[in-house]
């Protein structure tokens, strides 16, 4: 026997240099999960004779003749553990990737150990809640609320809660081999050189090693240039990218394909191949690459065939627009505001790595399981790059480890199926920790020279914003973020004069993609920055400012065009209350804190507040489709087929609750299948946090009209008029009989229907969210230490469907902001390549660096959404840089114009600007 | 990760047994957390079970296989001298680690000297205390290497190819001193951007170990009669002048845990605290606005 798994013996041998991780998945245990494999992130926590460790750094070998516990078998057969019970009470996961390393951990503790979460669970990251969720599960507080029914307005738990918790949840690589006999695996040679022409590729000494099937190379590539991102129209994207490309542009772009029986031979393989390059002269920096005689990173491309503005320059898009005069608007102020603001590269940092498996039938169409935002646009992709007809591809989404954006592209899913396609074989790919870090996509970064002007009586006079968008390598997501960016940050304010010069340019780095908040983030940080400088220089209180210029109900949304987005309305307005919620929680903070007595902080402490505000439109522009079938089946229960994924966004429990409304019955009646191309007709996506407002509301229709279907059939039976009749929980009412929704199913089958609607549902009319955040920190002028003392965030989010999950979405917009606000940056070299390569040198929040935040929702009810909903999920994100920012600056007078506010960063410009404390000599 | 290229783990501890694309594998949180595609063999150093931690009346002997874990459980240890109050510092470097609790079950306390990063917290341990390295050489000797000496260099120690880290051994005299400890991190319980260590001997003389701000382990040791302080604590200029003499401008390491000026200024702010806590000025330190 090697060694014990959850009781049973197992007598594989693992091999010398394998880590217990990758041999407990390979022995079946697929709930131990890999999520940085370096230590880091604590998602393959198992416990070895008891002792909780990270089986990514234990070497295999070593647990020959111990006892392993994972989370498989934390409780007897049927059974829950209390702890996996807790998590389930509290809802302490969104994607659910970290959740078993969590469990894990947290059922190795004591009470003393529980007391102290910010140490004991720093070595578990989760991207997704923001860990208050977490803490309360640790903790055994339980966020079940009442009306369990779970319809609209109820706390109803995530239908996949147990399978999460049991470690069973299958996520894109939890597959059972038999499935995939034959499973091959892919590992890509990456480009070393910012920019280069591959003059030769030699894989003969790779192909003769064992294992080793094939190599591909740009000779093997289909022609058709593409972009990775996936939008409604693909045309929003410039055509710019190749499955593999004889010239690279960035350090880590893909060279070649080795495709090999297992891992370690791919890997191998990678290493023997011989390759080549002529080396071009490459631009780092978006300034550099605007100037003329710079070089073109994409100067082969043909602008109009390819939809990029200008390949000669660089310029991937440019948006030029006033309305009114800003010199005179300028002029006529009292206060004028001019700074540049720069926000940096960030990563997404999804817990589970962007990876895929393709393989063909023997009818020979092509399966794709992906981790995706949007397989049904992956699809189209696939099929326009291979030439491909639609009902040849099918492509699948299990659950989805986290997205945040960096799924709403198609990077993995074409060399397995360029590979597959040819090989005939399932291929698989797996991006490692580094691979996500390094060359896959990130934020775009934004320069943003800002000029705001406004009258003596706060009157906002003048608002123009000149923007450099760095788009890296490829130009997927550049215009459109570019475009969005500028939208909702400056309609949110009244201004008779706005102003906009915006470029997204290519440079030779990592590309950049979509990212939460799609430029809005970026656009915040300077806007509101800006907003808090011209409140200051008024000597006003900055809410005050805000009151005097934020648009109003019914005022016209302006930001580039001189009308209104022809299908953005306010279906509901509360951002009015939003903003009262954050100033009224930190005025009644300040009295808390005044009221608990001297703050121990010493002389070298100063204390500010700050605030900022933030809208997005509730559906991205141009179109978002959805597609519901909804089916009653014979058991009684309800079955929705829905396109979108579900990545910890919580829309599935959202299905539900919409349906079980509709249908008077109860969210656990309501069963959904999701992400699927072979299930419904089409869905753009889940981006653009359109979960709830698109797939939602066409799961909305089709419940409606099922309900109605559902009476007719009723009424029939009973000979009751359908007026008499009424749904209610696994059952019709007709006249004072109870018909069961069983016998419902049997009549319609003995008469030939089914009980099956669709419902539709094209993402337009819009409307607009809200979310404004306030933040009092102290900060230490002697080091840069920041605490952050109290943070409140209110958001309109129209009706909230499900308040704890909503509250949920907000805290892990919060935590993942902060993150961005205050350490988190991709660092890009002198040659190009990304430095800042494994979760150590990326940092991301832990528990410890997390404050708990108050969530507060204003009261509407959204004309346009389902039931009143809006959404929610993006947004929060966008307020959260400026008002920490506006903090530090209400605290120690200085302005921090550059993202991240490390402690460093804060120390020295306070040292910069002669306010640092320093001990006397 | 996997270390794919690996193909035999030996159970040995004798370098003699050491060849070109061998590694001495301890807890191996480092290997397997950073990766190798050019190592061959793992030689595993946990099976020579050697004791984890000696004490006597001359100090400690820390295995370099001791886990983090095992070092953490030290300060409960029943029968150690109660005078050696230096033995606070163990937890508190512990607890410097970024990695979690859970880690410390595996990683080891030469694991973490080797590894030689700046911020690696048992170097700050164990050259603060005078700790002294027993090497085991390839030919069958042994040398003894101070550990502030071991570590020359960000991610660099002066062990030779085969050479293998046995022991650090942790003198009674420093663990019985009157110590302080201060540290700094751009995030809370993060990697350390500084660590500074005060050690007051019986002498009086203090020694300042400066870690994690400079990219090897700096001493600064200031003699009893001629010290930076005396008794009212005004003796912060020599200090100063210590360490602008100690450590020159490209000594501060740079990379994302903290800009080298930022080290700069808080190694100079947190040296005077440790100067003020141990030396005088019990009350602390005063500020002002600059």
């Amino acid at each position: 026997m090697a060694m014990e798994i959850n009781g049973t013996p197992h007598g594989n041998e693992p091999r010398p240099g394998a880590c217990l991780r990758t041999f407990l998945r390979e022995e079946g245990l697929l709930g131990v999960k890999k999520g940085c494999d370096g230590g880091d992130c604590g998602a393959c926590t198992v416990h070895v004779d008891g002792v909780p460790v990270h089986s990514c750094l234990y070497p295999a070998v070593r647990a020959e003749g111990k006892s392993v516990t994972t989370v498989e078998g934390l409780a007897g057969g049927g059974t829950l553990h209390p702890m996996q019970e807790q998590f389930l009470a509290a809802q302490g996961f969104q994607c659910g990737f970290c959740t078993a390393g969590m469990l894990m951990t947290a059922v190795t503790f004591d009470d003393a150990q529980k007391d102290n979460l910010p140490r004991n669970l720093k070595g578990n990251l989760c991207r997704c809640t923001g860990y208050r969720a977490i803490d309360d599960a640790v903790r055994g507080v339980s966020t079940d609320g009442p009306g369990r029914c779970g319809r609209v307005g109820a706390n109803a738990g995530a239908p996949a809660g147990p399978a999460v918790v049991t470690g069973t949840a299958r996520y894109t690589l939890d597959v059972d081999p038999a499935d995939y006999p034959g499973l091959l695996h892919l590992k890509l040679l990456r480009s070393p050189h910012a920019h280069a022409r591959i003059t030769s590729i030699d894989a003969s000494a790779a192909l003769a090693l064992p294992g080793v099937r094939a190599v591909f190379t740009h000779g093997d590539s289909p022609r058709q240039l593409f972009s990775t991102a996936q939008h409604e129209l693909f045309t929003d994207d410039p055509d710019d990218t190749l499955v593999l490309d004889s010239v690279v542009r960035h350090v880590g772009q893909r060279v070649a394909a080795v495709v090999a029986d297992s891992v370690q031979q791919a890997e191998a393989g990678v290493r023997a191949l011989v390759v080549d390059y002529e080396l071009l002269p490459a631009v780092l920096d978006p300034a550099e690459a605007l100037r003329p005689g710079a070089p073109a990173v994409h100067g082969d491309k043909d602008g109009a065939a390819a939809r990029i503005a200008d390949p000669a320059r660089n310029l991937v898009a440019e948006l030029h627009s006033e309305l009114g005069d800003v010199a005179a608007g300028l002029a006529a102020a009292d206060v004028v505001h001019q700074e540049t603001y720069t926000t940096q590269r960030v990563q997404h940092t999804a817990l589970e790595t962007h990876a895929s498996i393709a393989h063909v039938d023997d009818g020979g169409r092509l399966h794709v399981r992906s981790s995706t935002q949007t397989p049904f646009l992956t699809r189209r992709a696939l099929c326009r790059v291979f030439g491909l007809a639609e009902e040849d591809v099918h492509v699948v989404a299990g659950r989805v480890g986290g997205g945040f954006g960096g799924k709403q592209e198609m990077l993995t899913e074409d060399i397995v199926a360029l590979a597959a396609l040819a090989l005939r074989r399932p291929v698989q790919l797996e991006y490692t920790r580094t691979e996500q870090l390094t060359a896959s996509t990130t934020r775009h970064p934004f320069v943003i020279r800002i000029s705001a002007g406004a009258r003596r009586d706060g009157t906002l006079t003048a608002l123009a914003v000149d923007v450099l968008v760095n788009t890296g390598a490829y130009g997927n997501h550049a215009p459109g973020v570019m475009y969005h960016g500028c939208g909702e940050s400056l309609a949110v304010y009244q201004c008779a004069n706005k102003k906009v010069d915006a470029r997204s340019v290519y440079t030779n780095t990592v590309p950049a993609g979509a990212f939460r908040g799609y430029g809005l983030s970026q656009m915040f940080f300077a806007v509101e920055s800006a907003m808090d400088e011209l409140a200051a220089a008024l000597g006003m209180d900055p809410m005050e400012f805000r009151r005097r210029n934020m648009i109003r109900d019914g005022d016209p949304m302006l930001s580039t065009s001189p009308e209104p987005e022809e299908d953005v309305h306010f279906g509901s307005y509360g951002l009015d209350q939003c903003v009262e919620l954050v100033d009224d929680a930190l005025r009644r903070g300040a009295e808390r804190y005044a009221e608990a007595g001297p703050d121990g902080l010493g002389p070298d402490w100063a204390v500010g507040t700050g605030t900022a505000l933030s809208m997005i439109d509730t559906v991205p522009p141009r179109g978002h489709f959805a597609h519901t079938v909804l089916e009653l089946l014979e058991d009684g229960t309800f079955r929705a087929s829905v396109g979108t994924a579900e990545f910890g966004n919580g829309t599935t429990t959202v299905h539900a609750q919409l349906a079980a409304t509709a249908l008077n019955s109860r969210a656990g009646l309501v069963r959904v299948r999701q992400s699927d191309t072979a299930l419904t007709d089409h869905d753009t996506g889940a981006f653009g946090s359109t979960g709830t407002v698109v797939a939602g509301k066409a799961t909305l229709l089709a419940a409606q009209d099922l309900a109605g279907e559902i009476l007719k059939v009723a009424a029939d039976a009973a000979g009751a008029d359908v007026g008499e009749c009424r749904l209610v929980p696994g059952a019709v009412d007709c006249a004072g009989t109870l018909l069961p929704l069983t016998e419902v199913c049997a009549r319609a089958a003995a008469a030939g229907r089914t009980l099956r609607t669709e419902g539709r549902w094209g993402g337009t009319p819009r409307s607009v969210a809200f979310n404004v955040h306030g933040f009092r920190v102290a900060v230490n002028t002697g080091t840069g230490e920041l605490r952050i003392l109290q943070s409140v965030q209110a958001a309109d989010a129209g009706v909230v469907v499900n308040p704890r999950q909503c509250r949920g979405q907000i805290e892990g917009g919060i935590a993942q902001a902060l993150g961005a606000a205050l350490y988190e940056e991709v660092l890009v070299g002198d040659d190009g390549a990304v430095t800042t390569d494994i979760l150590r040198q990326y940092h991301i929040p832990t528990f410890a660096d997390v404050p708990r935040s108050e969530v507060y929702f204003a009261s509407t009810h959204d004309s346009l959404g389902p039931l009143g909903a809006k959404s929610m999920s993006e947004s929060p994100f966008n307020p959260v840089a400026p008002a920490l920012a506006n903090a530090i600056r209400n605290a120690t007078g200085v302005r921090f114009t550059r993202l991240p506010l490390a402690r460093d960063t804060i120390y020295l410009g306070l040292k910069a600007a002669g306010v640092a404390a320093v001990p006397v000599p | 990760m996997d270390l794919n290229t690996i193909e035999a783990v030996v159970p040995t501890a004798d370098p003699a047994d050491w060849r070109p694309g061998d590694a001495w594998l301890a807890g191996g949180t480092v290997l397997f957390s950073y990766g190798s595609t050019t190592l061959r063999r793992l030689l595993d150093l946990t099976r020579a079970g050697w004791p984890a931690i000696q004490a006597d009346g001359g100090g400690i002997e820390l295995a370099a296989t001791c886990t983090i874990a095992e070092l953490y459980a030290l300060p409960e240890r029943p029968g150690l001298p109660a005078g050696w109050t230096a033995l606070e510092l163990v937890r508190q470097c512990c607890d410097s680690f970024v990695a979690s609790f859970k880690i410390w079950n595996a990683s080891t306390v030469g694991g973490n000297i080797c590894t030689a990063l700046p911020a690696g917290p048992m170097t700050s341990l164990c050259a603060a205390l005078d700790g002294v390295a027993t090497v085991l050489e390839p030919g069958g000797g042994r040398r003894q290497v101070p550990v502030a000496g071991l570590v020359v260099g960000e991610a660099r120690t002066s062990l030779a190819p085969g050479e293998l880290l046995r022991s650090i051994h942790l003198p009674a005299a420093a663990l019985a001193s009157r110590v302080a400890f201060r540290r700094l991190s751009l995030s809370n319980l993060g990697r350390s951007g500084v660590l500074l260590i005060g050690r007051l001997p019986d002498d009086g003389g203090l020694v300042l170990t400066v870690t994690a701000a400079t990219r090897r382990p700096v001493q600064l040791r200031f003699a009893a009669a001629a010290g930076c302080a005396g008794p009212d604590g005004t003796d912060a200029a020599r200090l100063r002048q210590a360490l602008d003499a100690a450590i020159p401008a490209e000594l501060y390491h740079d990379d994302i845990h903290g800009h080298p000026q930022w080290r700069r200024d808080m190694t100079y702010r947190l040296a005077e605290e440790i100067r003020a806590e141990l030396l005088g000025n019990p009350a602390g330190r005063t500020t002002e606005r600059a």
